[in-house]
């Protein structure tokens, strides 16, 4: 009798950017971790989707895995540089609390992708981190392979402007950069998509290229202002309905819009202050009416726990 | 008497913390042993980024008894006192001894305090020493962290060893209990170490592929960096931060060779290192001819199976990556001319109350025109000055500076260049900011010295004009650095440049009480510079007032106090002092003001402030006259009329030398005077019975100090 086709199937990730992912999930997915989707809106990076911010705060264990796609749109580049994209992938770990072996467990988890610490050399090198948009701070290193930023690594201690009580462990992996290095290709869009000829180019470039045209020369800023306020302002309106998880969504939203007027350049050196600051308000106040609305519910199972 | 070891195993510690956490480590462990009384002599402290190790070798086994005693109250005494005794040391009635004290019977508390074991000392020690541990940073982890008092750390602690002799002393901190079990390599070992004692420690870590001394590892990176450099017949770029970095990242050091493609060297040699140094902490290599070469060394911290070959390569794509951005942006920023740039320079400020970065360049321009052409200090083409002035700010919003700050100036110079700018221009684009620090060279090419200090009056000049200024600790505008670098540019190229005028071409005429204003700051900076040097503080003091005002010329003020430093070295200069000292003292305890005094009784705070006034002039030069020419009524004493005599001549010498600025001729015309006076004090009575003689000789003292005061403020003069 012939194996069912899953039965068969073998992951590469040294040859597959897709599978270099499913290896991750499969590990992750091992150890515990809920494996989510990526959050459906525009985000600049991994840590503002709600299984990392919101879910950092509180007292309940939570340990997830995701990839969420992320956009800079000041840092695209029309498809034309090898490393730099205005979209791409990170792939988020979320361990709460921090484990004792964290640190085993992502070296292990390089060692599924291929990466052999006694040919490579891997590094732990200060890098702490802070979102003064999130009030948040951690400490942690960036994990060096061979010279190269391939992954950051935060104990986050505090999210909201609160205490993380207990910490979580949060490791954020930069999937083009490994999947390059794993691959060993120069440029991003030869990367081996699906390890049977489709490259990262074939699925990516044009859209590198459209993205890039609309992100600096093309969207509507009149249009992008008035979203802006009104991302401001719905924010607000949920907020005083104590839907706090909706007024953090309209906070990813305002962000990125912001991260877009940027790129179309009509925003002041002056300006710029002070729009960061409007950000800064929506993204704390929801996240601090997240905690205070979920703090009796958190307390409830644990008694000793405080906001 | 036995070895000590104690081992915090933790997560990466950050390589920068390192030695601070050695200090730290033993300076706690020394506490804690003082407290308890346990001698300690030689400790050693160790690093590695996943430990901290010290040894404390030949402590006792155990502390000594040692018996304290304490003399009370009299026996009769009332019970309230005796009970007070018996609390306050911890003793019962029966406990005390009686004791004869001078006759009379007294109570004595005595306390035997057992010696204890020196094990159970470091087991309470220990978590003393961990909880007190101050980091830079530290943090929460773990499950514990569900409470904000749970144990913080650099990064979570996991594990610790101590061992007295081949002891474990054992002891629990948050969850942490000790033993003898550590850790190896994080890839080359794996499995448990057992540490036998402090004597085995660093073998058996070694055996670990570890090298726990970071003295070791240093030495390792040092002569390994050089040595792969010398067999590629290059020179390794000595970078001693780099070694301490290195080390401080890695357990088992292993520096390695790479290439870069040479097309890369078109990019400024300054980009490139600080590219390989900051952002990867590589050295880079110099070729015979001393010109920058195509290699870099990265420290690796395995003995890869492949010798390397793949973490050089590595690190080459990711090296070769940064490069090409910095070329890039090296190529970007050459396509817009420095002028152009400027023009983005309104849309930053520069302060809230002093408009942008733009308004600054015009201020600056402004001032280093007025310095080359009207002030010529220093002398120069005004024109170059105000151009170099011009675009001196520029290259801030180029890309490179914008990715690397502290390539600002330099790379200024370098597009001056490439744009075919003339080379005193460049140069003076690329040098405005120094001097910097202490070894900092200062410049001393005009258009350069006019660019730095017009430069760094615009900074003295704004925040003064705003009441900025810098206090205590705070000087968030670096001010007093601004102050250093101009009073460096002065020395050095001997500028004789007036504050109050200088302001006035900066901010209109109505700003002279800014250039003071300055100017008394500027004293006193040149009085904590000149301090480093050994010139006294008082001798500055003493020479800053000229004509009645502060002297807005520093560089007078330091030519004065050099002046009077020398003299007062001299022989003559110590005993006029002491003469000077005496005359005021008198004058003083008479209330005696001479004319000088009379003067001042004008009513204004200043004596001198009206001498320049048309219609108090005639009044003082006749108050002057009449002092002068008093008709001594009597017959003068030889020492008297030689000191007359003396100040006859010395007091023309010295104006004309102080009108001439010359210091030490003026010091010369004072020794003069330490003769006479000498002999003044040794013959003649100022105070004698009759009025008149003791008038004239007040007068003739008030005379003589004045004479001194023309010079320099000798009251100013402390000891």
């Amino acid at each position: 009798m012939t194996k069912p086709v899953w039965d068969t199937m073998q992951r590469n990730p040294q040859t597959s950017f897709q599978d270099m992912i499913l290896a991750l999930h499969d590990f992750w997915s091992a150890h515990g971790c809920l494996i989510l989707q990526p959050y459906d809106m525009r985000m600049g990076a991994g840590t503002f989707h709600t299984a990392t911010t919101l879910r950092a705060l509180g007292p309940e264990p939570w340990n997830a895995a995701f990839v969420q796609p992320c956009r800079r749109p000041t840092d695209g580049r029309y498809g034309e540089n090898p490393n730099r994209l205005q979209h791409y992938y990170q792939y988020q770990v979320i361990l709460k609390p921090s484990p004792a072996d964290i640190q085993d467990l992502y070296l292990e988890s390089l060692k599924v992708i291929g990466i052999d610490p006694l040919k490579h050399d891997i590094r732990f090198v200060e890098d702490d981190w802070e979102s003064p948009t999130l009030g948040a701070w951690g400490l942690g290193w960036e994990v060096w392979c061979d010279g190269m930023e391939v992954t950051q690594f935060t104990y986050f201690q505090q999210m909201g402007g609160f205490d993380c009580k207990p910490v979580a462990g949060e490791l954020t992996y930069g999937l083009e950069r490994l999947a390059m290095y794993i691959q060993g290709v120069d440029n991003v869009y030869d990367l081996n998509f699906n390890g049977q000829g489709v490259s990262y180019g074939e699925v990516f470039l044009e859209n590198e290229k459209q993205m890039s045209k609309w992100n600096f020369e093309v969207a509507e800023t009149d249009a992008l202002f008035d979203l802006f306020n009104k991302a401001e302002a719905e924010c607000q309106n949920a907020l005083n309905a104590d839907v706090p998880i909706a007024a953090y969504e309209q906070a990813v939203e305002a962000s990125h819009i912001f991260n877009l007027l940027q790129a179309r350049g009509v925003i002041s050196v002056q300006e710029r202050a002070s729009y960061m600051a409007r950000v800064r308000d929506l993204a704390r106040g929801s996240c601090e009416k997240y905690a205070q609305t979920m703090a009796p519910q958190w307390q409830a199972k644990y008694p000793e726990w405080s906001l | 008497m036995s070895d000590f070891l104690l081992e915090l195993r933790c997560e990466e510690i950050p390589a920068r913390m390192q030695a601070g956490a050695r200090a730290e480590l033993e300076k706690l462990f020394r506490r804690e042993m003082d407290a308890a009384g346990v001698g300690v002599d030689d400790v050693t402290v160790w690093s590695t980024p996943r430990r901290l190790a010290l040894i404390a070798r030949g402590l006792p086994d155990a502390t000594k008894a040692v018996s304290e005693e304490a003399k009370g109250p009299p026996v009769g005494a009332p019970d309230q006192a005796v009970d007070g005794f018996c609390r306050k040391n911890g003793v019962s009635r029966d406990d005390l001894e009686v004791r004869d004290v001078k006759g009379r019977e007294t109570y004595f508390a005595v306390k035997n305090i057992p010696g204890r074991a020196t094990s159970d000392l470091l087991a309470e020690a220990i978590p003393a020493i961990i909880r007190d541990f101050s980091w830079p940073k530290s943090m929460r982890w773990g499950e514990a962290s569900l409470s904000t008092e749970s144990l913080r750390w650099v990064r979570p602690l996991s594990g610790i060893v101590a061992l007295l002799g081949d002891e474990v002393v054992a002891c629990e901190v948050h969850g942490v209990t000790s033993g003898a079990v550590t850790l190896g390599h994080r890839f080359h070992h794996s499995g448990d170490i057992t540490i036998g004692n402090a004597d085995d420690y660093a073998m058996k870590l070694r055996a670990g592929h570890v090298i726990v001394d970071h003295e070791e590892r240093q030495n390792l990176i040092r002569e390994g960096a050089a040595r792969v450099a010398s067999e590629a017949g290059l020179s390794l770029v000595e970078d001693e931060g780099l070694v301490i970095e290195n080390a401080g990242l890695t357990e088992w050091p292993v520096p390695l060779l790479g290439r870069f493609d040479e097309d890369f060297l078109d990019v400024p040699p300054e980009v490139i290192q600080l590219t390989a140094r900051v952002n990867q902490k590589y050295f880079v290599c110099e070729s015979k001819d001393g010109k920058l070469a195509n290699a870099f060394i990265c420290t690796a911290n395995i003995e890869a199976e492949d010798g390397g070959a793949a973490i050089v390569d590595g690190n080459r794509k990711v090296l070769a990556a940064r490069l090409s951005d910095a070329r890039f942006f090296w190529e970007l920023d050459q396509k817009t001319p420095l002028r152009e740039h400027a023009k983005k320079l309104e849309r930053i400020t520069f302060h809230e109350k002093l408009g942008s970065v733009a308004d600054k360049v015009e201020r600056v321009a402004k001032l280093a025109a007025w310095l080359t052409s009207d002030a010529r200090a220093p002398n120069g083409d005004h024109n170059a000055a105000r151009q170099a002035a011009e675009l001196s700010k520029s290259d801030l919003v180029t890309e490179m500076v914008g990715e690397f700050p502290e390539l600002q100036g330099l790379m200024g110079g370098y597009y001056a260049e490439k744009e075919g700018l003339p080379q005193d221009v460049a140069n003076a684009i690329r040098d405005h900011y120094k001097p910097v620090g202490q070894d900092d060279e200062v410049p001393t090419a005009p258009i350069t010295v006019a660019v730095s200090l017009a430069d760094k009056l615009d900074n003295l000049f704004s925040f003064f004009n705003i009441d900025i200024l810098p206090t205590g600790s705070k000087d968030p505008f670096a001010l007093r650095r601004a102050a250093l670098g101009y009073l460096r540019l002065v020395q050095a190229n001997k500028l004789e440049l007036s504050l109050e005028q200088a302001a006035q071409a900066w901010g209109g005429l109505g700003q002279a009480k800014l250039g003071t204003r300055v100017a008394e700051f500027l004293s006193d900076r040149l009085a904590v510079q000149m301090r480093e040097e050994g010139v006294r503080h008082d001798y500055i003091a003493a020479s800053r007032e000229w004509h009645g005002h502060t002297d807005a010329r520093t560089d007078r003020i330091e030519a004065r106090a050099r002046a009077l430093a020398e003299f007062l070295k001299t022989e003559n200069g110590i005993n006029l002092l002491a003469g000077y000292k005496r005359a005021a003292n008198i004058l003083k305890k008479e209330d005696w003001h001479g004319a000088e005094g009379e003067i001042a009784r004008t009513g204004e705070e200043d004596p001198l402030a009206l001498v320049d006034d048309p219609d108090m002039k005639a009044v003082i030069d006749a108050k002057m006259e009449e002092r002068h020419n008093r008709e001594i009524a009597y017959t003068p004493e030889p020492a008297e009329k030689a000191l007359i005599d003396a100040l006859d001549t010395a007091e023309p010498q010295a104006a004309k030398a102080i009108e001439a600025e010359d210091f030490e001729g003026a010091m010369s015309a004072l020794a003069s005077l330490r003769a006479p006076i000498d002999a003044f004090f040794e013959d003649v009575t100022v105070n004698d019975p009759d009025e008149d003689k003791r008038a004239a000789r007040l007068d003739l003292l008030a005379r003589f100090r004045a004479a001194v005061h023309n010079v320099a403020d000798f009251s100013k003069i402390e000891g």
